[in-house]
């Protein structure tokens, strides 16, 4: 077959002939296939133990051809932890909504990264509850519209939005805590090397590692994918900042 | 034979360890024994009483509602539980601390100044223990041998330099109890 | 084998260990602490898990995690820190998760207080998680029993893939008295054909307690209900005493059915036909013992330190059979067997036999 390169091909941990079920323009997806995609670069798909949360986060085990359990609301890292000290050899990871990992299990969230614990969380932040319908989470930002902020949300009556990875990366167990996006492909491509770094850290056995991915929800934002791509660069980001917060391999090649 | 037994005193006199070494002893004889602690808040200087079971046959209830004797360590043990002593009972009471007339006729009381004979014994002594070693003298309800076999156990590893200072207490009740039957012969 | 002085928590704790559990998740909580500090002291020594939860959510999660790779694991708390347990019990009986869950009771509602009490049956028995679930419940009424019952729901847990519970009281869980550490008597089935592993070889694995499509959650339902079936019919245990020419039977649980037993002791030497039916599996509760138990007998008297819960399902399997009387206090009073006493004989005074 001269002259032919493969230039793309479907990942293994992603069930054949299975799509996405996620609305139009949603981040999940894209996500879903970054993490499918390291998976089968690291060949650790028969070794692995996926978490799945309450959100939209959830159907892991539709798209996965990955052995998963699921957690109650704001649970996966405990019962990522019950796996892990189980299996020390397994690759164990959990996929969560701000809703669970920032908001109802936020508490989980800080003590699995200060007991060190040698899982990794990756955390999809919309800023909103998706699932139930486009309620204000710890994340969503001042003068955000909500269906439970419906008037924006107001700090003097709901507060500030939670800088996750920034408190996360304050965890002297966490290894690695890193905030991207992907509403460009350069932001993909940085995404996917955030979360091979999380994965190394893991496999390396160095700690905790967490990154925190922003990503639109057009149903529940009230706008088209582009409007979305816009106001997570031009809005979210002015609030939830892109960066590596904590690397203790810094400067080291690993 | 069932014998039910209240300790009873302040936090840091040693109530619940008195009570242990009585059921070590009776576990070294192959009795039956039950001991339930009084549990709470306070850790130090706060009431502390247990309540200790011996018996030859199974133990139906741990928890005791009127007993055959009553170890009251201080005043505030004396004045609740006097009236929780069967009639015919016995109240060894720590004459040291407790000043008050004793009400009830129906029982006997066995007053020591365990607090004085404790120190007497050169500020190592227990007060506890020698209230344990002049009961066990009296009642015979368990060997000398098994509470000193017991305090073996109790005190082995970091607290095996406590050991001497609890034999010699046990001692000074046994000889407190024998001195007090050769004045009554 | 000689018997030694044990402490009720810390032999549940080492009873535990001996039955194979390779992680302890806790939270302290007053009168059950000494678990969690035996097991901090152990666990690590054997390299087996100990972790200290964020929370009672956390610790319950973190026993799930472990059950879903088919390890033995345990947590240990009290009636408030149950309560909180109760969300992550029902999706484990969903999931069929296994799993030991030790709860000392302590006085409630509330807060409440530390003293010995019984009020936790309903959360432990009904529980107060969503959906159709039954979580089987033991409950030991000496240290002894409390040994040899920790065993025993490690082995029914694993069997049956569904949490099950020691609920033990204050009483026990602070008392010493002389016991016996046998070995683990049970063979654990092969948890290979279930766990998760990562799917090496095989088709991958899901324990989720989340399922949407169509009639999939009913057919969950009726297959874990079908086991609680097998279970009521197979692992029931219950300890009768001078039942069988009984006129007045008394049923009581744990701690309160051992003090029972001495109040009925002195019935029987008083003349009176009094015997003692105490469930030691309280769920699935044991309907069918109790009801061909009290069918000769004249009436039913329970006693509880609540203010009345065991009671309902005692009415519900005596099905009117005879009447059933209650004697209880609450708030973590004890009721001494000098009062069950003179409760027992009024009520055989008006039952009309002769003594």
């Amino acid at each position: 077959m001269t002259g032919e390169t493969l230039v793309y091909k479907r990942p293994e941990t992603l069930i054949k002939d299975k799509g996405f079920t996620f609305c139009p323009g949603c981040g999940h997806g894209v996500v879903l296939k970054i993490i499918a995609e390291l998976i089968d670069e690291f060949g650790i798909r028969e070794n692995t133990i996926a978490i799945s949360s309450v959100g939209c986060s959830i159907f892991l085990e539709k798209f996965y051809e990955l052995d998963v359990a699921g957690a109650s609301h704001g649970r996966s890292p405990c019962v990522a932890t019950g796996i892990k000290r189980s299996l020390p050899d397994k690759f164990v990871f959990t996929y969560q909504g701000d809703g669970d990992a920032a908001t109802i299990g936020f508490n989980e969230t800080i003590h699995t990264a200060c007991r060190g614990e040698k899982i990794t969380t990756i955390c999809i932040n919309n800023t909103t509850f998706g699932m139930t319908g486009g309620q204000a989470s710890a994340t969503t930002l001042v003068g955000q519209v909500t269906t439970t902020t419906p008037r924006g949300r107001k700090a003097e009556l709901t507060g500030y939005p939670l800088r996750v990875a920034e408190t996360v990366a304050n965890c002297e167990g966490a290894a690695y805590v890193a905030r991207v996006a992907i509403s460009s492909p350069k932001y993909i491509k940085q995404a996917k090397k955030a979360i091979r770094k999380a994965f190394e850290m893991q496999l390396k056995g160095l700690g905790y590692s967490f990154v925190e991915v922003i990503a639109a929800c057009p149903t529940n934002w009230h706008m088209t994918p582009v409007e979305c791509i816009d106001y997570i660069e031009n809005t979210v980001e002015k609030v939830h900042k892109l960066g590596v917060f904590k690397d203790i391999t810094e400067g080291e090649n690993i | 034979m069932e014998t039910s037994i209240i300790i009873s005193g302040y936090g840091g006199q040693g109530i619940l360890f008195a009570g242990s070494l009585l059921c070590h002893a009776a576990v070294i004889e192959g009795k039956n024994t039950t001991w339930i602690p009084s549990y709470g808040a306070e850790m130090r200087g706060g009431a502390a009483n247990c309540s200790v079971n011996i018996s030859d046959d199974e133990i139906s209830s741990p928890v005791i509602d009127k007993a055959d004797v009553l170890f009251a360590l201080n005043l505030p043990s004396e004045l609740k539980f006097e009236h929780r002593i069967k009639p015919g009972g016995l109240m060894l009471l720590n004459t040291s601390l407790v000043k008050k007339i004793p009400e009830r006729q129906d029982i006997e009381y066995l007053n020591m100044n365990l607090n004085d004979m404790a120190e007497e014994l050169g500020g190592n002594g227990f007060a506890n223990v020698i209230a344990v070693g002049a009961f066990v003298e009296k009642t015979k309800i368990l060997s000398i041998d098994s509470l000193q076999q017991a305090l073996m156990v109790m005190t082995a590893g970091k607290k095996e330099h406590l050991l001497s200072a609890n034999l010699k207490s046990l001692e000074c009740g046994i000889n407190f109890m024998k001195s007090m039957s050769k004045v009554s012969l | 084998m000689t018997k030694v002085l044990w402490k009720g928590n810390q032999a549940i704790a080492q009873a535990a260990i001996n039955a194979g559990c390779k992680c302890y998740f806790g939270y302290p909580i007053t009168p059950q602490s000494e678990i969690g500090e035996y097991m901090g002291d152990k666990m690590p020594e054997l390299g087996r898990t100990f972790i200290t939860a964020e929370s009672e959510l956390a610790s319950i999660s973190m026993v799930i995690g472990a059950g879903t790779t088919g390890t033995k694991a345990m947590t240990s708390s009290s009636s408030c820190g149950i309560a909180l347990m109760q969300e992550a019990m029902s999706a484990m009986c969903c999931a069929e998760v296994p799993g030991v869950i030790v709860s000392v009771m302590r006085g409630g509602p509330g807060l409440g207080n530390i003293a010995s009490a019984q009020g936790d049956y309903f959360q432990a028995v009904k529980g107060g998680g969503n959906g159709d679930y039954k979580v089987i419940v033991y409950s030991p009424a000496t240290i002894q029993e409390a040994i040899d019952l920790m065993y025993r729901a490690f082995h029914v847990s694993m069997k049956y893939r569904n949490p099950v519970m020691l609920l033990a009281d204050g009483i026990l869980g602070q008392m010493m008295e002389p016991v016996e550490f046998g070995q683990y008597p049970y063979k654990d089935d092969d948890v290979s054909i279930w766990a998760l592993s990562g799917a090496k070889g095989r088709t991958p694995r899901n324990i989720v307690s989340l399922h949407m499509a169509d009639g999939e959650l009913e057919k969950i339902s009726d297959r874990i209900f079908e086991k609680y079936r097998i279970i009521a019919e197979k692992e029931t245990i219950v300890d009768k005493f001078m039942t069988d020419d009984a006129e007045l039977i008394v049923t009581a649980f744990g701690t309160t059915a051992r003090i029972a037993k001495s109040a009925v002791k002195k019935a029987r030497k008083a003349g009176m036909k009094v015997g003692l039916f105490r469930p030691v599996m309280l769920s699935p509760f044991p309907e069918k013992e109790l009801f061909e138990t009290a069918k000769s007998a004249q009436m039913i008297l329970d006693i509880e330190l609540n203010q009345g819960q065991m009671l309902l399902d005692v009415k519900a399997s005596v099905f009117g059979a005879c009447p059933v009387e209650f004697l209880g206090r609450s708030g973590g009073g004890l009721l001494t067997d000098t009062q069950m006493l003179e409760k027992i004989t009024a009520l055989y005074n008006k039952i009309g036999v002769k003594v």
